[in-house]
């Protein structure tokens, strides 16, 4: 039997869906669906039913996308997720306004059962519900009284859910309104239905609502001091757990890809296949899992602060701050969540109603300077700033990591602006939201939130990422034949021979990279990049950072030959005495500057680009962005390196 | 010129009387906007926009343009 999870929202849906299908649940395509939705199964008697969630909304009348989802799955008995049975949640504090909507699934004919949830608030509330009288108005259903966030009312859905089906025996206003594209039939409708539930007085209201904590809750979270007080502190505390937390789970995973295939290169027998697998595939799956524990913590903490309600109050005072770039509340989350990486960045974009403003906070996220690019910043920062102090105080290399920092978001906003203005509006906003009241997180929520983000990444985003990096493994380790000559040329040179075995290993290395596939592309991109004072080692730096933009110090380490890569102030020392062969030195303030210029704007990143690209369905989005950016980068750098040399 | 929900002062309880020209009329329907309806401004966004107003029991945040479509009576 096909279920459908409907209701408001704000009513506790996921909830009930997370109630009813605990872990076995999870987001996918549906055939004529464009959104993705929330499946899951539960199983009753042998009999395997699927639940779907469908998106939380008002009314029958589309205004997204989403919502349009909800009007074609449910109005058209021939798509194929058409339901058998519709189990309604309502907000029982919300009753008249909820019934609106139920009204009109009722109205379709399907088989419908009313969960009156978070049933202890409306008590609370001190509102009395009279079921006898919403039977009396909606002959032929059922109404079970829920409270899933202590998981109340399962056994008796389930019970429900054994029992014949029963389809709706009359009709409240009737169906034919409800596939109207005419908004004055569709509010003509939605009037006449709420009139004729007013009319029932299903609630009588014993207590006179007074001003309660939540408003005086509201008034600090939301004033202009202290409102944006806390939520900068809340950020901070935040970023200081993904950075304290994320490092032992990442360094864990990368210490264990290492293991796994220097295990699998000694088991395989040696060839091309053990390499593939220990050098290619293995570090590339790692290079994927090795995102997952920020993508988890960051979606940790939005998960618990959409669940307390305090998120909304964000998007609140957020709001007016955004519209000039055409943005809206809802954008500050993505962009905020993007400094520590832009894939959870990306990925929760997905609140943001308004497809054109969602759109633009994907396309603007990765111009936030992320945490995959402090090394980089660090390590050219350290390279040709010079470690004084400004007026005594102001640390000038801390300046310049400022500065970078503000230049993303500079440009982000910019690039926002410039977007609202070229791409065209399919609808126009409708801003107005709930604010729901304030109320202890659920940990399960949370927790499948997470699960449900990581997994998404690992299955969607994961493949296309290991399939680029084992690329770039391939262009950097096989060359042509004159690579091998190069190799044997330098095992006879003296200083080889004369060489410890490490430094061996260094320049074999380095000689090996440099005469690779990737290493002749690097050389023959040198006079594109010359102009942003670029050499060709720099250039290969560049191409395999495509992988992740902290692969560049890692590359430039294997470049100059310094065996081991974490050895920063090595690496540091190499680099300075590096020289063009006309006798200048390579990095200097000019190159530097217009590198890390290059890696601010730059879309190294093929992960964020197989999240954008999972994001918005489409390639079309990812490869502009990785063109747009790679045009500002090219640009600025280039700017940047004349004005300073 | 009738007195429209964003020109309302905090804590004041007033009287929905028409909803005209906007857009989304029957949104606003939808979310217990309706004529007749009592609703109250509780508390602003710095900058005195959007507005969070009560209405029948819950908390809506409607942008100031947005409230300007709705007419209402101070009671």
């Amino acid at each position: 039997m096909k279920i459908a999870l409907v209701g408001n929202p704000n009513t506790g849906k996921s909830s009930v869906f997370n109630m009813l299908t605990g872990l076995r649940q999870q987001v996918g395509n549906f055939p004529g669906v464009t959104v993705d939705l929330r499946q899951g199964t539960l199983s009753l008697d042998h009999t395997q039913h699927t639940l779907l969630d469908l998106p939380g909304t008002y009314s029958i009348f589309p205004r997204s996308s989403e919502e349009n989802v909800v009007r074609e799955v449910l109005c058209n008995p021939t798509h194929p997720s058409h339901p058998d049975l519709v189990l309604f949640v309502a907000d029982a504090a919300q009753i008249e306004r909820n019934l609106l909507f139920f009204s009109q699934v009722y109205d379709l004919g399907i088989p419908v059962v009313l969960l009156l949830n978070m049933w202890d608030r409306a008590l609370a509330k001190g509102l009395e519900l009279d079921l006898q009288k919403i039977t009396e108005l909606f002959p032929g259903i059922t109404i079970i009284q829920t409270n899933a966030r202590v998981k109340l009312g399962k056994n008796r859905i389930l019970e429900r859910l054994a029992s014949e089906l029963s389809k709706p025996t009359q009709s409240f206003v009737g169906k034919e309104a409800l596939s109207s594209e005419d908004a004055t039939i569709q509010q003509q409708d939605a009037n006449l239905r709420l009139e004729k539930i007013r009319a029932a007085q299903l609630v009588t209201n014993k207590k006179q609502e007074k001003i309660s904590f939540s408003t005086k809750l509201d008034r600090l979270l939301t004033h202009p001091i202290w409102g944006y007080g806390i939520f900068a502190l809340i950020l901070m505390i935040i970023f200081q757990m993904i950075f304290t937390f994320a490092s032992f789970p990442m360094d864990f995973i990368d210490a264990q890809f290492v293991h796994l295939s220097s295990w699998i290169s000694e088991v395989l027998p040696e060839g091309q296949l053990s390499k593939l697998i220990s050098q290619g595939l293995i570090p590339g799956i790692g290079g994927v899992l090795v995102f997952v524990p920020q993508i988890a913590i960051l979606f940790f903490f939005i998960a618990l602060l959409e669940e307390t309600g305090y998120l909304s109050r964000v998007v609140f005072i957020m709001d007016k701050l955004m519209r000039p770039f055409g943005l809206n509340g809802k954008s500050v989350v993505p962009l905020l969540s993007s400094v520590a990486c832009a894939i959870p960045g990306v990925m929760s974009a997905r609140t943001i109603s308004d497809p054109k403003e969602r759109l633009i906070t994907i396309l603007v996220a990765p111009f936030m300077s992320c945490s995959a690019r402090i090394p980089v910043y660090t390590l050219l920062i350290s390279l040709v700033i010079p470690k004084t102090y400004l007026f005594g105080f102001i640390n000038l290399q801390g300046l310049v990591l400022f500065g970078l920092y503000t230049l993303g978001i500079v440009f982000a906003l910019l690039t926002a602006i410039l977007l609202n203005l070229l791409l065209s509006k399919k609808q126009s906003g409708f801003h107005i939201m709930e604010l729901p009241e304030y109320k202890a997180p659920r940990m399960a929520n949370v927790g499948i939130t997470v699960l449900e983000k990581a997994k998404l990444f690992i299955t969607d985003a994961g493949k296309i990422i290991v399939a680029i990096s084992i690329l770039l493994w391939a262009l950097a380790s096989y060359g042509p034949n004159s690579r091998e000559q190069q190799l044997q040329q330098l095992q006879n040179t003296a200083q080889y021979q004369n060489a410890t075995a490490a430094a061996q290993e260094e320049l074999y290395a380095a000689t090996a990279l440099s005469g690779s596939y990737m290493g002749q592309i690097g050389k023959a991109i040198e006079p594109a990049i010359s102009p942003l004072g670029y050499d060709w080692k720099i250039g290969i730096s560049l191409l395999t950072s495509f992988a992740a933009r902290e692969v560049f110090v890692g590359s430039l380490a294997t470049i100059y030959a310094v065996g081991d890569s974490a050895s920063n102030l090595r690496l540091l020392d190499r680099m300075k005495q590096e020289t063009k062969p006309n006798g200048e030195k390579v990095f200097t303030l000019a190159t530097g500057l217009s590198l890390l210029v290059f890696y601010v704007f730059a879309m190294q990143c093929m992960a964020t680009l197989a999240v954008v690209k999972r994001e918005t369905k489409t390639w079309k989005w990812p490869l502009i962005q990785l063109a747009y950016m790679g045009f500002v980068a090219y640009l600025s750098a280039f700017a940047i390196f004349n004005l300073l040399s | 010129m009738p007195k429209t929900l964003d020109a309302v002062a905090l804590d004041q309880t007033v009287e929905i009387t028409n909803i005209s020209g906007s857009p989304f009329a029957s949104k606003l329907t939808e979310m217990g906007l309706t004529k007749g309806q009592y609703i109250k401004a509780i508390f602003k966004a710095p900058f005195g926009d959007p507005i969070a107003f009560e209405c029948n029991g819950n908390i809506l945040s409607i942008r100031k343009e947005e409230a300007s479509f709705i007419e209402i009576k101070v009671l």
